[in-house]
């Protein structure tokens, strides 16, 4: 087996660069904490200067169908950095989940628009679902579908919703054909919604099981990249504060059991990183993936949630009000531990791929 | 400088000229360190060529392909992996031509004399002391070159100190200044009359370490490594090429501690529950993460982009060879009540993966205190990677003589 490219290219820290200056100018964490509770929760200005202005929508889609025929490897820098600043964009649903879904059934006019980012997919199963996972179906009946879906991440932006059949479908059913209905979610960053299809009119694009098992494993292995992003930042933001807050005539940083836990935070993140390019490399070359994505999903959550739980805690009061955006790390990663399987149900996939059988 | 092209000439011209078939395992060795292909980034003359340091790999590859011989580089790993690159770096041209060869081709083993029972992560307060002799009339040979030095002391986690010809030597010179201030590096003759080992057994019941009593054993000034009282820095490039080599290691998936167990657990459906299993899978998922890690700094050093990744590495497979063996022996139920062997023996080479579960358990319990105990570990990544601020010492500016002991 050959070994995983687990570096940086130039190019990729030069698209990270990029990115990280246009989302310090876009989602500054006052502004993004503003927007959860507006009637805009998602980012519409930042996601047209990350497509329109970028291009980054059509990272994954072949420049024969107006993408940029990248690969994963560059997604996930862009997906770390959205996790960075917990952008409230429909980058991971459209420009990878909804897009692979896509690429899986060849529905090259449908892609075609998803690269422009001026459309925008999402793929109508739960969040939650972990590649492999069974996943509902809506009824057809009479050409028309009928049924209820829900947990649809940013359903309500949604301009086109990829909705698996009972026939074994996936249908494109246009978002004026259905209702959505906002649900309240933990993270409101990623706002979720209910799809309600009542005798919607859908076109097929293909088969619903090969394209949602193929999505949610694009889904799940570039998840741990965005999970990175959230405890890079968490723990670089507990240092730096921790530096800076004096307590007992003395920076909180110097006390060693502080110190140990920070160190043991680094460990995992600098880990964590491994496994996410791991699973970005895999998914790009298409060597070894289902092991990789399983493997690094299994460890980025936990990760994850514990920088982000270590980042409240160490923050000590201040981390708990609504004002300090750490609340916004945490509830992304909490949601993210559950979002494409949880660390068990890839654990339970680990074992399957590589013959550790439950008794 | 050489490229790869030109080592794979050279190296075939070197099997050309020493058929490993037919040559001698020990003067195929010397022709090797001869041609330069010994360790190709050290310097022409001392067994290398100057070459980039990754250009070794395809060194070894050709010579692996020819059968030739290697220098057994886990027996002789203190010498190649501590001894050389302090030698080559502080060492008088006299030490590296006298001591390089003879360590590499493995005709001399090295050991290291470092740690002290009153001196462990504290490893500057250490009180084994060299004082300087006059040179008188008697000692003439050794006055010519600058005079002698006599130490007296005690090292303790002394590995191969029973096979070794040579030692690396920290001792106090100057008890007056500060702990760190008044140390010196020096290379010690084991075959000295006041050199006394004794094994020291372990809680696996084996003795790899000695106890080693220093006895107004001689060592003549032209066995100085760097300047009188810079002991300590010299020995920070000794230890900095231990962790190198320790972030160096290159396994396959499974290639550690989570082998024996995931075969065990494929091998013996009998000792399967649902607790194990959850377990297993959390540690088969860490380690290989862990695998991953280390590769990706393998990857960074190859690229000549050195992260401080590295820091962490020793720490994550202490705990997780602790942790997987531990799974193992429960794992093992009935069998994990039992031990293969308690006689005490002198092994010498330690497979950390080796012999049965309950010894790979007991010996893991080494690996977050040898070479670093990861509570000291944690403090390095803490200060000089995440740059919090360092410890409150109260030791810095006092004489090492006025310290309490």
């Amino acid at each position: 087996m050959t070994q995983p490219d687990l570096l940086y290219s130039e190019e990729e820290e030069a698209l990270r660069a990029a990115v990280r200056d246009l989302l310090g100018d876009h989602c500054e964490p006052a502004g993004v904490i503003a927007r959860t509770e507006s009637d805009t929760p998602h980012d519409r200005e930042t996601w047209k200067a990350l497509t329109d202005g970028m291009g980054l929508a059509g990272l994954l889609v072949p420049e024969a169908h107006g993408g940029q025929g990248a690969t994963h490897r560059e997604v996930a820098v862009i997906l770390e950095e959205l996790g960075r600043s917990v952008a409230p964009v429909p980058y991971l649903t459209s420009a990878v989940v909804a897009t692979e879904a896509l690429l899986e059934c060849g529905a090259g006019d449908l892609l075609a628009q998803l690269a422009t980012g001026r459309t925008i997919a999402v793929l109508a199963v739960g969040l939650h679902l972990a590649p492999g996972a069974s996943f509902p179906a809506v009824r057809r009946e009479n050409g028309a579908l009928h049924g209820e879906v829900t947990g649809i991440a940013d359903a309500a932006v949604a301009d086109v919703l990829l909705v698996p059949a009972e026939d074994g479908g996936l249908y494109a059913v246009g978002a004026d054909a259905v209702t959505v209905t906002p649900q309240v979610p933990l993270d409101l960053t990623r706002p979720l919604a209910t799809v309600t299809l009542d005798g919607a009119d859908g076109r097929r694009v293909g088969d619903a099981e090969p394209a949602v098992r193929r999505a949610l494993r694009a889904g799940a292995g570039l998840l741990a990249s965005e999970q990175l992003g959230l405890a890079e930042w968490a723990l670089t933001e507990t240092v730096r504060y921790l530096k800076e807050r004096r307590q007992f005539n003395r920076p909180v940083g110097g006390f060693q059991a502080l110190k140990h836990r920070l160190a043991r935070l680094w460990l995992e993140v600098v880990n964590l990183r491994a496994a996410a390019r791991g699973a970005a490399d895999a998914l790009a070359t298409g060597e070894d993936v289902d092991v990789a994505v399983a493997v690094a999903q299994a460890y980025a959550a936990p990760v994850a949630v514990r920088v982000a739980e270590e980042a409240v805690q160490l923050h000590g009061g201040i981390g708990m009000t609504w004002e300090h955006p750490v609340h916004l790390n945490l509830k992304r990663a909490k949601a993210d531990s559950i979002a494409y399987g949880t660390a068990g149900a890839h654990r339970d996939a680990v074992a399957e791929l590589v013959d550790l059988p439950a008794p | 400088m050489i490229d790869a092209a030109g080592l794979r000439r050279r190296t075939a011209r070197l099997l050309a000229a020493h058929p490993p078939a037919t040559t001698e395992r020990l003067d195929f060795l010397k022709a090797r360190f001869d041609a330069g292909l010994a360790w190709v980034h050290y310097p022409e003359g001392l067994g290398g060529l100057g070459a980039p340091r990754s250009l070794q790999a395809v060194v070894d590859a050709e010579l692996e392909a020819a059968g030739a011989p290697d220098n057994d580089p886990r027996r002789i790993g203190i010498g190649l992996g501590m001894a050389a690159p302090t030698i080559l770096q502080f060492g008088t041209e006299e030490q590296k031509q006298r001591f390089l060869r003879p360590l590499w081709v493995g005709e001399e083993v090295w050991c290291q004399l470092f740690s002290e029972p009153g001196a462990g992560s504290d490893l500057a307060a250490l009180g084994t002391r060299a004082v300087r002799e006059d040179g008188g009339p008697s000692r003439s040979s050794e006055a010519e070159s600058g005079g002698s030095w006599v130490v007296n002391g005690q090292k303790v986690w002394t590995s191969s100190a029973h096979l070794a010809r040579w030692a690396i030597l920290i001792a106090r010179t100057d008890p007056d200044v500060p702990k760190h201030r008044g140390i010196t590096y020096f290379v010690c003759d084991m075959t000295d009359p006041g050199v006394e080992v004794r094994p020291l057994r372990q809680i696996t019941g084996e003795a790899e370490f000695n106890e080693v009593f220093l006895t107004d054993v001689r060592i003549p000034d032209s066995r100085r490594l760097g300047d009188v009282g810079d002991g300590w820095r010299v020995a920070q490039t000794t230890l900095n090429n231990e962790r190198v080599a320790i972030g160096g290691m290159r396994l396959p998936r499974e290639g550690g501690m989570i082998g024996p167990v995931a075969a065990t657990w494929r091998a013996r459906p009998e000792l399967r529950t649902h607790d194990l299993h959850q377990r297993l899978l959390t540690l088969w998922v860490e380690a290989e993460v862990a695998r991953l890690t280390g590769e990706r700094l393998r990857q960074q050093l190859v690229a000549g982009q050195p992260g401080p990744e590295g820091a962490g590495m020793k720490l994550a497979f202490a705990r997780l060879n602790q942790e997987i063996s531990g799974l193992e022996v429960e794992l093992r139920g009935a069998e994990g009540l039992l031990y293969d062997d308690w006689t005490m023996r002198r092994p010498e080479l330690v497979d950390f993966t080796g012999r049965d579960a309950g010894y790979r358990y007991l010996r893991s319990k080494g690996n977050s205190i040898e070479g670093g105990t990861s509570e000291v570990l944690l403090n390095i990544v803490a200060e000089r990677v995440l740059g919090l601020p360092g410890e409150p010492r109260s030791d810095k500016d006092v004489a090492w003589k006025d310290l309490t002991r």
